[in-house]
């Protein structure tokens, strides 16, 4: 009852901030860039996430993902380009912005040596405050590993440990949530209780950016920003991104995937098809079905094919923008 | 046709009183894409390092490419291939030396070496890469070579540790194909992943829940079992049924 108590209070103390700092954003990007020797890690990127969005970058491994966290933390100074983070600049006024960030960084976070209950004792102490003050926003996710808190960090499972990392990022009540690649090596359903967990974080309007290279994940967030080699893709809603595939795609299944494929090269009228899962996804030149397929893939000695149009995926978009960005 | 390469008969895996594998049995058949799922902490590691003959069954019958699991192990390690995300190649040594270094870790001559690193050099449009360091190449690029190195001496079964992870999604699609090419030429494709949507190109799945087999079937009908629209879905209704 007092629990809730303090939500609803909460949630009023916050109503006036809320309405002053609409025009607010939580980060604004302009044409950051970065270089490690020859390597263009940024390239010249430019984007911005509101108050309590849940903003995915979603991208390969070597996209450029952890750099820009580390610049968006303040740990990592940009070449080129201006990085405002809550308002404040991420190089002149990093000490006062580090107190309002908390960083889940991708490689485990802890110390194995110490227990669940010092470990994030100790994250609570570094800034300043204690566990019981803010025990309210992380009791959904603490409370699945309270029972553990004499174990020591490194002996607990993959799901356990990132529900601890958490815990200990969110211990002082940060206003921005910086996740890099918070659902690497963890099991589906930890996964998929883990993006339930940063769901319910949204009614303490902290603002949420996190980074996968998994294209599935994309429909967990508001806003995604699609990164490959340094370079946003495209920005926007995971809807709109899905919507923004040019062309009618269809999906052949056959049981023999690998003749389906060799066959489908070699017939003329299409222009893409890749394996997707177990079925094929095509487009053809003409953008419209060709009557003439079914009988072909017949011809082919393939027998089980069905043929369907389907609405594309976001990775269906990604491939698309990294051909069209192939052909520039 | 069904020629089987893995077959696994009540095999019981303990560590002192922890029953890691519980009474497992599945068969794999040459040519076979295999999925094999499981939430953290299921018994996936324990049973395929008895599969790779690295750890001996606590009882059951185990044959893995003709040999047994208890008395053959270094014939069975002769005949597989093993492939992990995070590292297959030294990133010291260059393309080609990692060729002929595995080539010969497994027992081959070396005209035979020269004779495959051609080939795979042409296959992979690699001729440009042949002298650079491992270190240099780009990831999508190392994925595939690390591929091709782990069925270098022709292996009856390949396992790959979540292969396709973290590549963007046109390597990744060049990558199943590899995949495909190699199972359509016989060898067994024996795949563990976290990823469903990765389980979701395989030709039959299974799934493992506390030392279990709880689910084997093709994905197609597993996901009709259970009223499911995908393979991720399916292996939440059974890891998590309320």
């Amino acid at each position: 009852m007092m629990a809730l108590l303090n939500q609803v209070c909460q949630v009023k103390q916050y109503l006036p901030e809320t309405k002053n700092d609409k025009m607010l954003k939580a980060i604004e990007s302009s044409g950051i860039t970065k270089t490690f020797g020859p390597t263009k890690a940024l390239d010249n990127i430019s984007f911005s996430v509101d108050e309590s969005e849940i903003f995915g970058f979603i991208g390969p491994d070597g996209a450029g993902k952890t750099t820009l966290f580390r610049i968006i933390t303040t740990l990592l100074l940009a070449d080129e380009g201006n990085m405002k983070v809550l308002g404040m600049d991420c190089t002149s006024e990093y000490k006062e912005l580090r107190k309002n960030i908390g960083y889940m960084p991708g490689r485990f976070s802890l110390y194995q040596d110490l227990s669940v209950e010092e470990n994030l004792n100790f994250y609570a102490t570094v800034f300043g405050t204690t566990i019981e003050e803010n025990y309210d926003l992380i009791s959904d996710i603490y409370s699945h590993i309270e029972p553990f808190k004499k174990r020591l960090a490194g002996k607990l499972s993959g799901g356990m440990k990132q529900k601890l990392a958490l815990s200990c990022a969110l211990i002082h009540k940060p206003r921005l949530l910086v996740l890099d690649e918070p659902t690497t090596g963890v099991d589906a359903v930890s996964r998929s209780e883990f993006w339930d967990m940063l769901g319910k974080l949204r009614q303490h309007k902290i603002t949420i950016i996190v980074s996968t290279p998994y294209m599935d994940e994309a429909i967990r967030c508001d806003r995604v920003a699609l990164i490959q080699n340094g370079r946003i893709l495209s920005i926007d809603t995971p809807q709109k991104i899905r919507e923004g595939f040019s062309r009618k795609l269809f999906t052949v299944k056959s049981a023999e995937k690998y003749k389906l494929i060799k066959s489908l090269r070699k017939y003329p009228e299409i222009l893409t098809a890749y394996p997707f899962g177990d079925s094929i996804h095509v487009t053809f030149i003409n953008d419209s079905l060709e009557n003439s397929l079914s009988e072909y893939i017949v011809k082919e000695g393939i027998h089980d094919a069905v043929i369907q149009e389907v609405e594309a995926g976001i990775e269906d978009r990604f491939l698309e923008l990294m051909e069209k960005g192939a052909t520039v | 046709m069904n020629n089987t390469v893995i077959s696994v008969h009540n095999l019981v895996k303990k560590f002192g009183s922890f029953v890691a594998n519980d009474n497992l049995n599945f068969e794999v058949f040459a040519g076979e894409i295999f999925g094999f799922l499981g939430a953290n902490g299921a018994g996936k590691t324990t049973a395929i390092r008895i599969l790779s003959g690295l750890s001996k069954p606590t009882s059951g019958e185990v044959n893995v490419a003709g040999f047994d699991a208890y008395r053959q192990t270094e014939l069975i390690k002769k005949n597989i291939g093993y492939m992990c995300q995070k590292f297959s190649l030294y990133e010291d040594l260059t393309v080609k030396e990692n060729i002929i270094l595995y080539g010969g870790i497994y027992g081959m001559n070396k005209s035979l070496i020269k004779k495959r690193l051609d080939e795979l050099l042409a296959k992979l449009q690699f001729q440009d890469y042949e002298n650079r360091m491992i270190s240099d190449l780009p990831l999508g690029l190392r994925q595939k070579l690390a591929f091709s190195v782990a069925v270098l001496h022709e292996p009856k079964i390949v396992f790959l540790d979540e292969p396709t992870g973290g590549v963007d999604p046109i390597t990744r699609r060049q990558f199943w194909e590899m995949i495909y090419e190699t199972a359509s030429r016989g060898i067994t494709v024996f795949v563990t992943t976290h990823y469903m949507d990765e389980a979701e190109y395989c030709d039959r799945i299974s799934i493992m829940s506390e030392g279990k087999i709880v689910a084997l079937d093709t994905p197609e009908r597993l996901k009709k079992q259970y009223n499911a629209t995908s393979v991720e879905d399916v292996f939440i209704k059974i890891a998590r049924p309320n």
